[in-house]
C-alpha cells in the first residue's frame, strides 16, 4: 500500500478563548489515500472546518500527529508551514478569496510568487491553467469584473499551479447557484479523474454523492467514515 | 525555499500603492512636509554660516573698534545751548597711547567720520565724509573698483584728493567718469582718484546689529589733508542754534597681529582708555566677540529649526503608520489569503513595508524638489542668505527615509502576526 496523502493520528486540537479551554476536535484518526475524493460533512460547529484548517497547515494540533505525504508536520515552524501550503496544498474556498487589485493572471500567479519561480515561467504556467479552464480570454480581468463562477475556477487554476499533493475545498459551491455549482463540481470530478487528491467540506448530500467518501463529522469527533461499494474496504 | 525576487516585490508594492492613489498621495505629503522642512532648515543654517565666515573676512576677526560716542549732556556743565564746545571722544593721545602699549598691535587706523555735503556741479546730497589713512583700504578689506585709494604721498602733502564709494559715484556722478573729476565737499574742492566697492562694515552705531551690508556712499579723504583745512572742531546745525564739537577722532581701528591674541589687546585697550577718560565717551566693538556671539545665536537658531524640522519629520511618520496600519486592516483579507497560498511572515513583511518605502523615497524626492524651493523663496522675499549643499539633501532624504521606514515596521509586523485562520474569515 502507497504511503497515505493524510495520516491523522489521534489529533485533538483545543482553543483557548479567555479562561474557557474549547476542544474542537477529540481524536480524530483519518487516513486518506492518493487520488482519494473524500467530502467531509457535519452541522455548523462540527469541527469540520478546523478539521479541514489542520489538513491545510493553516493550524497546528494541539496533541497526537498529522503527516502528510508521510511527513510529519505537527511541529513545524510557522515559516516551515508556509512552505508546505505553497508547495503541497491547493485551497479552494466557498467565498473565491481572489485578490482584488490583481488581475486573474495574477492571482493564479500568486502562490509562485511565494516559491520564487521566475516570472516568465509563472507567467507560462498561469496561461495555461486559465485556458485550461475557460478563463483564456480573461485573463487581464479583475475578479470582480467576472461572475461567480469564473472567480472560482481562478480559485481552482491558482489551487492547481504549484502542482499540490492535496487539495481542499471548502464549500466551493456555496455562493453558486445549481448550474454553475455543477459545472465547478464537474471540474473538480475532472481533476480527481486525473489522480488529484481532493478534500471538500460540504453540507450538500447531492454533492457528498459524487465523491468516493463521506467522512461524518459531530462533536469534534468522526462519526462514520464509509467508503463507497467501489472502494476496498 | 528561495527568497522572493526584491524587483518583483517592488512591482506589487507600485501595483497596490497605485490602487490607493489618493491614500498614497496624501501619506506622501507628509514625508514631503518632513524633507521640505529639513532641506529648508538646512539651507537658512548653512547660509548663516557662510554669512559669518565672509563678513569675518571682510570685517577681520583680528580687527578691534573704538569709536566715539557723545555722552548725555550734563546740564550744568555751563555754557549756553546754542554757543556750547562739546569736546568728547577719543584723542590723538589715545592713538599715540594705543601705538605704544597695546600688544600685539599691527596696524593703528585713526578715522573721522563727518557729516558733509558733497556736491558735483549742480549734484548735492549729505554724506559721510572719512578722513582716514591709506591703510583702511588693506584693514578693512575694501574692494577697489577703479583707480586708486589714498597713498601715503597724499597723505604726507595733505593732497586734496579722494576716493569715493560706488553708490555715491552711481547717484552724484551720473552720466560723467567720476575719475579725476573734482567735487566739492563742504565747499572745498577734492579731485576723485578712486572709487571702492560696497562695503560689509561694521555698523557700530547700534550695538546689537552686527554688521549692515550697504552699498558704500562714501567718500574718504586722507586724514592731514582734511586737518590741514579744518582742524578739529565741527560745527553741527541742530534745531534752535549750532553746536561746536571738538572731536579729535571718530574711530580707532586697532589691528592685531592674530586672532589669539586679539581678547588680551582688548584688555589693554580698556585699562588704557579708563585711565584716559573721565566719562565713557567711546565703546569697543571686538567683531570676534560678535562673531562668537553670532555664532552661538546660529546654534540656537539651529536646534529651534532643527526641532522642527523633527517635529514635522515625526508627525510624517506617524502618518505614514497611521496610514499602513489603515491598509492593514483594510487588506486583512489579503493577507490571510496570501498566508494560505504559502507567504510567509517576512514576505508579509517585507510587502508592507516595501510599500512603505517606495511611499517614502517618491515623497523624500518630492520633498527634496520643492525643498529646493523654499530656500530660493526665502532668500527673495527676506533677504536671508540660504545655500543649497548636496549634504543637506542627503541628510533630509535618508532621515526621512529612515524614520518612514522605522513608522512602517509596526504595521507591517501587525500584518505579519495576524492569525492566517482568523484573516480569512475577516470581511
Amino acid at each position: 500500500m502507497s504511503i497515505p496523502i493524510v495520516e491523522l493520528n489521534r489529533v485533538v486540537k483545543e482553543y483557548a478563548t479567555g479562561p474557557l479551554r474549547v476542544t474542537a476536535l477529540r481524536g480524530i484518526d483519518l487516513r486518506i489515500e492518493p487520488g482519494e475524493y473524500a467530502v467531509i460533512m457535519g452541522a455548523s460547529g462540527s469541527g469540520k472546518s478546523t478539521l479541514l484548517n489542520l489538513l491545510g497547515c493553516l493550524d497546528h494540533v494541539t496533541a497526537g500527529e498529522y503527516l502528510l505525504g508521510g511527513e510529519s508536520v505537527s511541529n513545524l515552524t510557522d515559516d516551515q508551514l508556509s512552505e508546505i501550503r505553497s508547495r503541497k496544498i491547493g485551497f479552494i474556498f466557498q467565498s473565491y478569496n481572489l485578490i482584488q487589485q490583481l488581475n486573474i493572471l495574477e492571482n493564479i500567479e500568486v502562490p509562485l510568487f511565494y516559491q520564487g519561480v521566475p516570472e516568465l515561467e509563472a507567467r507560462e504556467r498561469a496561461v495555461k491553467l486559465a485556458s485550461r479552464l475557460g478563463l483564456a480570454d480573461r485573463l487581464e480581468h479583475k475578479p470582480m469584473e467576472l461572475s461567480g463562477g469564473q472567480q472560482q475556477r481562478v480559485a481552482i487554476a491558482r489551487s492547481l499551479v504549484c502542482n499540490p499533493i492535496l487539495m481542499l475545498a471548502d464549500e466551493p459551491t456555496g455562493n453558486l447557484d445549481s448550474k454553475t455549482g455543477e459545472e465547478i463540481l464537474e471540474v473538480i470530478d475532472e481533476l480527481h479523474a486525473e489522480g488529484k487528491t481532493i478534500v471538500m467540506v460540504t453540507h450538500d448530500d447531492a454533492i457528498a454523492r459524487r465523491a468516493q467518501r463521506v467522512i461524518q463529522v459531530s462533536d469534534g469527533e468522526i462519526i462514520s467514515n464509509n467508503l463507497k461499494e467501489e472502494s476496498p474496504a | 525555499m528561495k527568497s522572493m525576487i526584491p524587483g518583483r516585490m517592488v512591482k506589487l508594492a507600485v501595483k497596490n500603492l497605485s490602487e490607493y492613489r489618493l491614500r498614497a498621495c496624501l501619506t506622501m505629503l507628509g514625508i514631503i512636509f518632513g524633507v521640505c522642512s529639513v532641506v529648508a532648515m538646512l539651507s537658512v543654517g548653512e547660509g548663516a554660516n557662510r554669512e559669518i565666515q565672509e563678513k569675518i573676512q571682510r570685517l577681520g576677526s583680528r580687527n578691534i573698534i573704538v569709536q566715539s560716542v557723545k555722552v548725555p549732556q550734563d546740564e550744568n556743565a555751563g555754557g549756553t545751548a546754542n554757543n556750547f564746545i562739546a569736546s568728547y571722544g577719543l584723542t590723538y593721545v589715545d592713538a599715540e597711547q594705543c601705538r605704544q602699549y597695546i600688544p600685539n598691535l599691527e596696524a593703528l587706523t585713526p578715522m573721522k567720520v563727518l557729516r558733509f555735503d558733497v556736491q558735483y556741479k549742480a549734484r548735492k546730497l549729505q554724506t559721510d565724509v572719512v578722513a582716514t589713512t591709506p591703510w583702511l583700504l588693506q584693514v578693512q578689506h575694501y574692494r577697489m573698483v577703479r583707480g586708486r585709494f589714498l597713498s601715503s604721498t597724499d597723505m604726507e602733502f595733505g593732497a586734496p584728493v579722494c576716493v569715493i564709494g560706488s553708490r555715491l559715484a552711481r547717484i552724484l556722478f551720473a552720466g560723467f567718469d567720476p575719475i579725476n573729476k573734482t567735487l566739492s565737499i563742504d565747499g572745498d574742492a577734492y579731485t576723485v582718484i578712486g572709487i571702492v566697492g560696497d562695503i560689509s562694515q561694521a555698523e557700530v552705531t547700534a550695538h546689537n546689529e552686527l554688521w549692515l551690508e550697504g552699498e558704500n556712499q562714501n567718500v574718504y579723504i586722507p586724514l592731514r589733508t582734511y586737518l590741514q583745512k579744518r582742524g578739529d572742531l565741527f560745527i553741527q546745525w541742530a534745531e534752535g542754534g549750532s553746536t561746536f564739537e571738538q572731536i579729535e577722532l571718530h574711530e580707532l581701528i586697532l589691528s592685531i597681529d592674530h586672532q589669539d591674541n586679539v581678547v588680551r589687546a582688548v584688555d589693554a585697550l580698556r585699562r588704557l582708555l579708563k585711565k584716559n577718560h573721565k566719562a565713557e565717551d567711546y565703546s569697543i566693538v571686538v567683531p570676534l566677540e560678535l562673531i562668537r556671539q553670532a555664532r552661538e545665536t546660529r546654534h540656537l537658531f539651529n536646534i529651534v529649526l532643527g526641532s522642527i524640522a523633527a517635529i514635522s519629520l515625526i508627525v510624517g511618520g506617524i502618518g505614514i503608520m497611521n496610514i499602513m496600519l489603515a491598509t492593514v486592516s483594510e487588506r486583512t483579507r489579503e493577507i490571510g489569503i496570501r498566508r494560505a497560498l504559502g507567504a510567509r511572515r517576512r514576505d508579509i513583511v517585507l510587502q508592507f513595508l516595501m510599500e512603505t518605502l517606495l511611499l517614502s523615497i517618491s515623497g523624500g524626492v518630492i520633498g527634496l524638489c520643492f525643498g529646493a524651493l523654499i530656500p530660493v523663496a526665502i532668500t527673495a522675499t527676506t533677504h536671508v542668505k540660504t545655500v543649497l549643499t548636496f549634504p543637506a539633501f542627503a541628510v533630509a532624504f535618508t532621515v526621512s527615509v529612515t524614520v518612514s521606514v522605522v513608522f512602517g515596521i509596526y504595521p507591517a509586523r501587525r500584518a505579519a502576526m495576524m492569525d492566517p485562520i482568523d484573516a480569512l474569515r475577516h470581511e
